[in-house]
């Protein structure tokens, strides 16, 4: 590891201040060490922002959840509101990681994190998300856990936040704080597609600080869902983030983001626009899933995964429709 | 030598199963490199030095974290607990009499970072944080064997003792809970 | 049962493993790994490396001192501008602290003039050949009978090939050592060795030293399964190392490196053909296997010499290929050979099960044999039956439907699998010495290694009814090169072999004790009697006569692994929902310490069955899942509920203890069973391992 110095920011702006071109912000490390002691990441210097006052969830006036981006995951899942209101954020959080690295890692660092790659983890190879321009050799080797969506020739990387999936099918966006003041970013663009640029995950300007994600309020039923090999401790192969309203047997509303699938969450809006006024059906729920996955370019070790979010989306969201139904019994029953 | 190759010190406080520690880390260190080689206390483990393996769980200010992934200077003032810090004067904590009790273990190397974990873990499920298996996020979680298989998943064990520890934990909670009623 | 004597120490932190001694101005290596996977070191750049301050030393092949007689290649660190796989080690650092080690290893700059690395295991690889034995000491090749000729006549045929992957051992305490050089050229190493004695012999061998001039000391060890079987590269690195600096040195091999440098379980392509009567019963069994090697030392796993012992057939034939290949050196990983032989072997017995309608239970019943196979001679016992049987009553085996695919809860297809175990009963000449205290207490000094076997426990309780003492007043001292001289905490043999040794010192020092003091029994009664000297009264005994003139019988452990899967039909998702292992090893010398072992080698077989695969890179030539993160060995959650039982077992001809060993069987036909439940739940038969989503969903 290169050495650094440290230094502890008193206030965002602070840490705005102290941020100079090899400046990484420090939140809860648990990736950023971890990619600091293989050489990915070499800052020369560290700004520790996990101390700011960003650790607690406020309620917005619109029944929505300002959630700190210095609080921990595990704080994050734990919390009342969000259990209650918004469950398939807390059982995103809850499937990733392990308890111990739930309680080191932050809202904002969880939102950073960097694919899981194997070529992008090892600096003896060449990727072009680590080291732009020297190519992608996961096209062609391993990439059974790699996109089947929006990939490019330069790069074919995941992105692995199952909290991010969930925000992005709650429509969540994410505070920062920029050079040039406050901005919002919806989620859905936060994350980029890697096109020929795959060394930016993210929209964020070099300084960007992350202060905050506010998630509107949801009022239906959610999910989320994360297929792994191993029981627990894994990152997805692929992972689904559900919420279905239906009324009188017909989809009122319904959000779907898929995670372990593309260079971001990939939001179902293809999936979404299929269902919205639909019986809530299998036949429905697979047809939309279809109308999704036409999109889906497989690589040759990973075509896998396009039955696998296929009955993901059909799975989940039959369960939230017949959940749904239950919950209202006086409201006859769909076909 | 170019200046940005030499190791930058920080002056930190730690203090470590109640005793207070005045150190000069290398910025680059983490907290279980100065528990293990400036401090002595090799109890904590290192298994993979990456986060992925558990066996360097200690306890920050009274909850469950890698040691291996915390910077020591990110940690100055720190509350730490780690394995040596777990009996009290020399009576061993429930949680690891029902260790012993149950045969959870087996080479040892991870147990440390196993009794660090299911420390913090207890605690948490006290609190009634819930996990990826408790059905309803909206009731409180109950600690049955499959919510004990989750939350210790952060632990890796090679030797397979997790069906013992499993056991193990099952009692130290039954233990607890009429320790508390 | 008895619980670990060193259960204290192992729970509060204070039980000490190799890289956790105190030792004065201790320095730090870390090394660096070949970047290609074949080729030459055309230059070392070390500049940028040493101008860090708090540099001490970097070596390599430009610089390193010539080694003197390493027994393998890979013991030859640094010897050579030659890579022979990408990963291998090429330099090293020795830093004042870790934090520098490591970063003056990132400026090493090494230059090589590569070549292409060839580094897939086929069929048809031209460089295939057939080894002069395979590991430890088996024919490559056996044949009885006309096997093709009766194959192909026989009523019902099985012709398949099942593939393994490579898998890693992982044990949680990676290969680590401290290495100190005393000014009259003696070296200690702390060492985390499943063989305190071969690390001293290996490593006296390769330094040109007298063995006694070095001294290994391990008394705790953070598992092994293998890997720690014998030095690997980084023990002479640490000592070369620690010459270079002038002073002690730590190395412990980070996670990512062991991948490389520490061993691994072969990959292995397995052609079996089965011939049978439409009765089930075996005509004939064709096991051929096509296994892989290292360019730099053959290792040659004996993945079908179970099918030598395992079922009777007159005619029979068994094979081995090797392909020597670009790649890392593959070793000893828990239950090598009967581990991937018996998952293959016992994957195939259920398909015949099927093709001839007979329950996969009768057909081994069927083709149970009372002497063995291939060499005709009598088992010393064999319970296989027994366990079959008793297996089956636990698990609720009776009125099991054959049918596949039909079993539904919601969305989960349910399944139940069996398979056999089975495991040789070695044994390995031993030295040992015990000594009567003055206090009325006794040592048992031996050379052993105690990698969470529960070695140290059992070795106890051998000791304390040997001596008819209470085992409070045992002490057991082992894991020291300066005991008597032990064989590798490997093959399951060190309960028998130890054992022996530690029986016979203890009976030389009772008939010592009754010839001290007339009418003496040994034990705590000795004490106060004044018959025992101040220094003690002390015995000795060596196994090697013992061994050679043990009478000629198949000596194999045996035994019976149940499992019941749920698949779930969207995802392919498989979890074990619970799993049965009873076994047949003899006489059980500690039950708490044994059944952890059992469900230890069977939780191991589940990631085996659903989750282990070193994947390797045909373009670079490493194996690219070199992490925990990447390399899944089973979690906790993986685990629901695994248990072991055994049959008694009373064998005379095995030693003194009538013990068999346990430390393998477990993972012994674990992802047989697994496997046969997913097919038993989906009605898919995969012949490969692991069994993943990816695997299972075109077919679900």
């Amino acid at each position: 590891m290169r050495p650094f110095t440290y230094e502890r920011a008193t206030s965002a702006e602070d840490a705005l201040t102290r941020h100079d071109g090899e400046t990484y912000y420090l939140g809860g490390g648990t990736n950023l060490v971890d990619l600091m002691r293989l050489g990915v990441e070499t800052p020369a210097r560290l700004v520790d922002v996990a101390h700011l006052p960003y650790d607690e969830i406020q309620l917005t006036p619109d029944g929505g959840l300002l959630i700190g981006a210095a609080m921990s995951n595990s704080a994050l899942a734990a919390d009342r509101t969000v259990r209650e209101g918004h469950p398939m954020l807390a059982q995103a959080v809850l499937a990733g990681a392990s308890g111990q690295i739930r309680n080191m890692a932050t809202v904002g660092g969880n939102l950073l994190q960097r694919t899981r790659c194997s070529y992008f983890q090892d600096t003896a190879k060449p990727c072009n998300k680590r080291d732009p321009g020297t190519g992608c050799p996961a096209r062609e080797g391993e990439h059974h856990n790699l996109a089947i969506l929006g990939h490019s020739e330069a790069c074919v990387a995941t992105q692995p936040s199952d909290m991010a999936v969930a925000l992005s099918a709650l429509d969540a966006s994410v505070h920062v704080l920029g050079r040039a003041g406050e901005r919002t970013i919806p989620m859905d663009e936060f994350h980029r597609l890697p096109d020929n640029e795959p060394e930016r995950d993210t929209v964020l300007e070099p300084g960007d600080l992350v202060t905050a994600v506010e998630v509107p309020p949801l009022g239906m039923p959610s999910r989320y869902r994360k297929v792994r090999e191993r029981a627990s401790f894994a990152f997805a192969l692929v992972s689904i983030a559900a919420a279905l309203d239906v009324r009188e047997g017909a989809v009122r509303d319904v959000r779907l983001a898929l995670g372990g699938v593309a260079h971001k969450p990939w939001r179902a809006w293809r999936a979404e626009e299929a269902l919205r006024g639909r019986p809530a059906t299998r036949e429905s729920f697979l047809r939309a899933a279809e109308a999704e996955l036409d999109a889906a370019e497989p690589l040759r070790d990973n075509a896998y995964k396009v039955p696998l979010a296929r009955n993901l989306i059909v799975r989940t969201l039959t369960e939230l429709a017949e959940r749904a139904e239950a919950a209202e019994p006086g409201e006859g029953t769909t076909s | 030598m170019d200046s940005e190759s030499t190791p930058v010190h920080a002056d930190i406080t730690l203090v470590v199963n109640g005793r207070e520690h005045r150190l000069s880390v290398d910025t680059r260190a983490s907290l279980l490199d100065v528990l293990r080689e400036d401090l002595g206390l090799t109890g904590s483990k290192k298994g993979c030095d990456h986060g992925q393996c558990g066996a360097c769980t200690i306890l920050i200010g009274g909850r469950r974290a890698n040691g291996c992934l915390a910077l020591a200077v990110a940690h100055d003032g720190a509350d730490i607990v780690t394995v040596e810090g777990l009996a009290r004067d020399g009576r061993l904590s429930p949680v690891q009499e029902a260790f012993i009790e149950q045969d959870a273990f087996q080479c040892g190397y991870c147990t440390p970072g196993q009794l660090c974990s299911a420390t913090g873990m207890l605690d948490e499920a006290g609190q009634g944080w819930p996990s990826t298996v408790t059905g309803d996020l909206g009731s409180e979680p109950v600690l049955d064997d499959d919510e004990i298989r989750e939350r210790m998943s952060g632990n890796l064990c090679r030797c397979g003792a997790y069906v013992g520890i499993v056991a193990a934990l099952r009692e130290a909670s039954r233990r607890k809970e009429a320790a508390e009623a | 049962m008895t619980e670990r004597l060193e259960s204290r120490e192992k729970v509060t932190g204070t039980a000490r493993y190799a890289f956790e001694y105190p030792v004065e101005n201790v320095a730090y290596v870390a090394a660096v790994q070949a970047s290609v996977g074949r080729g030459e070191i055309t230059a070392v750049g070390t500049e940028a490396a040493m101008a860090l301050p708090g540099v001490l030393a970097v070596l390599s092949c430009e610089n390193a001192p010539r080694l003197s007689d390493p027994p393998d290649g890979e013991l030859a660190v640094f010897q050579s501008r030659t890579v022979s796989y990408r990963g291998q080690f090429v330099a090293a650092v020795v830093g004042e602290t870790l934090e520098t080690a490591r970063e003056a290893a990132r400026l090493v700059h090494v230059e090589y003039a590569p070549e292409a690395p060839d580094v897939r295991l086929r069929t048809d690889h031209p460089s295939l050949y057939q080894p002069g034995k395979v590991n430890p000491v088996f024919p490559a090749d056996t044949e009885q009978g006309e096997p093709e000729e009766v194959f192909n006549n026989s009523a019902v045929r099985v012709d398949v090939t099942y593939t393994t992957p490579a898998e890693h051992n992982n044990p949680m305490e990676p290969h680590a050592t401290i290495a100190l050089w005393d000014e009259h050229g003696y070296l200690t190493l702390y060492d985390s060795t499943q063989g305190a004695s071969t690390v001293q012999s290996m490593v006296a061998q390769t330094f040109g030293l007298d063995p006694s001039h070095v001294r290994v000391v391990a008394p705790h060890v953070g598992g092994g399964f293998g890997s720690k079987g014998i030095p690997k590269p980084n023990v002479v690195l640490a000592a070369m190392a620690a010459g270079a600096a002038g002073r002690p040195v730590k190395f412990a091999v980070p996670r990512q490196q062991m991948y490389a440098t520490t061993g691994y379980r072969t990959p292995t392509i397995q052609r079996l053909r089965l011939g049978a009567d439409n009765d089930g019963r075996l005509n004939a069994i064709l096991h051929d296997v096509v296994e892989q090697t290292s360019t730099v030392k053959e290792f040659a796993e004996q993945t079908a010499t179970p099918t030598r012992v395992m079922y009777q057939a007159p005619h029979r034939r068994t094979s081995h290929r090797l392909v020597p290949l670009d790649v890392p050196t593959p070793s000893w990983m828990r239950a090598p050979g009967e581990t991937p032989g018996m998952y293959a072997l016992e994957s195939v017995m259920d398909e015949l099960a099927i093709a001839t309608g007979i329950d996969p239970i009768e057909l081994r019943i069927r083709n149970d044999t009372d002497r063995e196979p291939e060499s005709g001679l009598p088992f010393s016992s064999r319970n296989l039956v027994a366990c079959l049987q008793e297996g089956a009553a636990r698990f609720g085996w009776a009125g099991r439907d054959p049918a596949t695919g039909v079993r539904w809860e919601g969305r989960k297809l349910i399944g139940t699998g069996v398979a056999a175990s089975t495991y040789p009963a070695y044994m390995s000449p031993n030295r040992a010495i015990a000594r009567a205290e003055p206090d009325g207490t006794f040592t048992v000094r031996i050379a052993a290694a105690d990698i969470g076997t529960g070695a140290r426990t059992a070795l106890a309780l051998i000791a304390a009814e040997t001596l008819k003492a209470d085992l409070g007043d045992v002490r057991v001292e082992l894991g020291d090169s300066a005991f008597p001289r032990a064989s590798v905490a490997g093959g399951s043999s060190g309960t028998a072999g130890w054992g022996t040794a530690v029986v016979r010192a203890c009976e030389a020092l009772r008939a010592k004790l009754n010839g001290a003091v007339a009418g003496g029994r040994g034990g705590s009664s000795h004490a106060g009697n004044g018959a025992i000297p101040p220094e003690g009264l002390e015995a000795a005994a060596d196994t090697g006569a013992e061994l050679k003139a043990r009478e000629k019988y198949a000596r194999h452990a045996f035994g019976a692994q149940f499992a019941e899967v749920e698949v779930d039909a969207d995802t392919g998702e498989v979890r074990v929902r619970r799993m049965l292992g009873v076994f047949a090893a003899g006489r059980i010398i500690n039950p708490a310490t044994a059944r952890s072992q059992f469900i230890g080698g069977m939780t191991m077989g589940v990631g085996m069955a659903l989750l282990e695969e070193s994947v390797m890179d045909e373009e670079f030539g490493d194996f690219l899942n070199r992490d925990l993160a990447q390399y899944h060995v089973p979690a906790c959650a993986d685990v629901r509920d695994i248990d072991a039982a055994w049959v008694e077992e009373s064998d005379p001809h095995l030693n003194p203890m009538g013990s068999k060993g346990i430390g393998e069987i477990g993972i012994v036909g674990a992802a047989a069973a697994v496997g046969n439940a997913v097919h038993h739940a989906t009605g898919i038969r995969v012949r490969h391992l692991p069994i993943t989503p990816a695997t299972l969903l075109p077919d679900l």
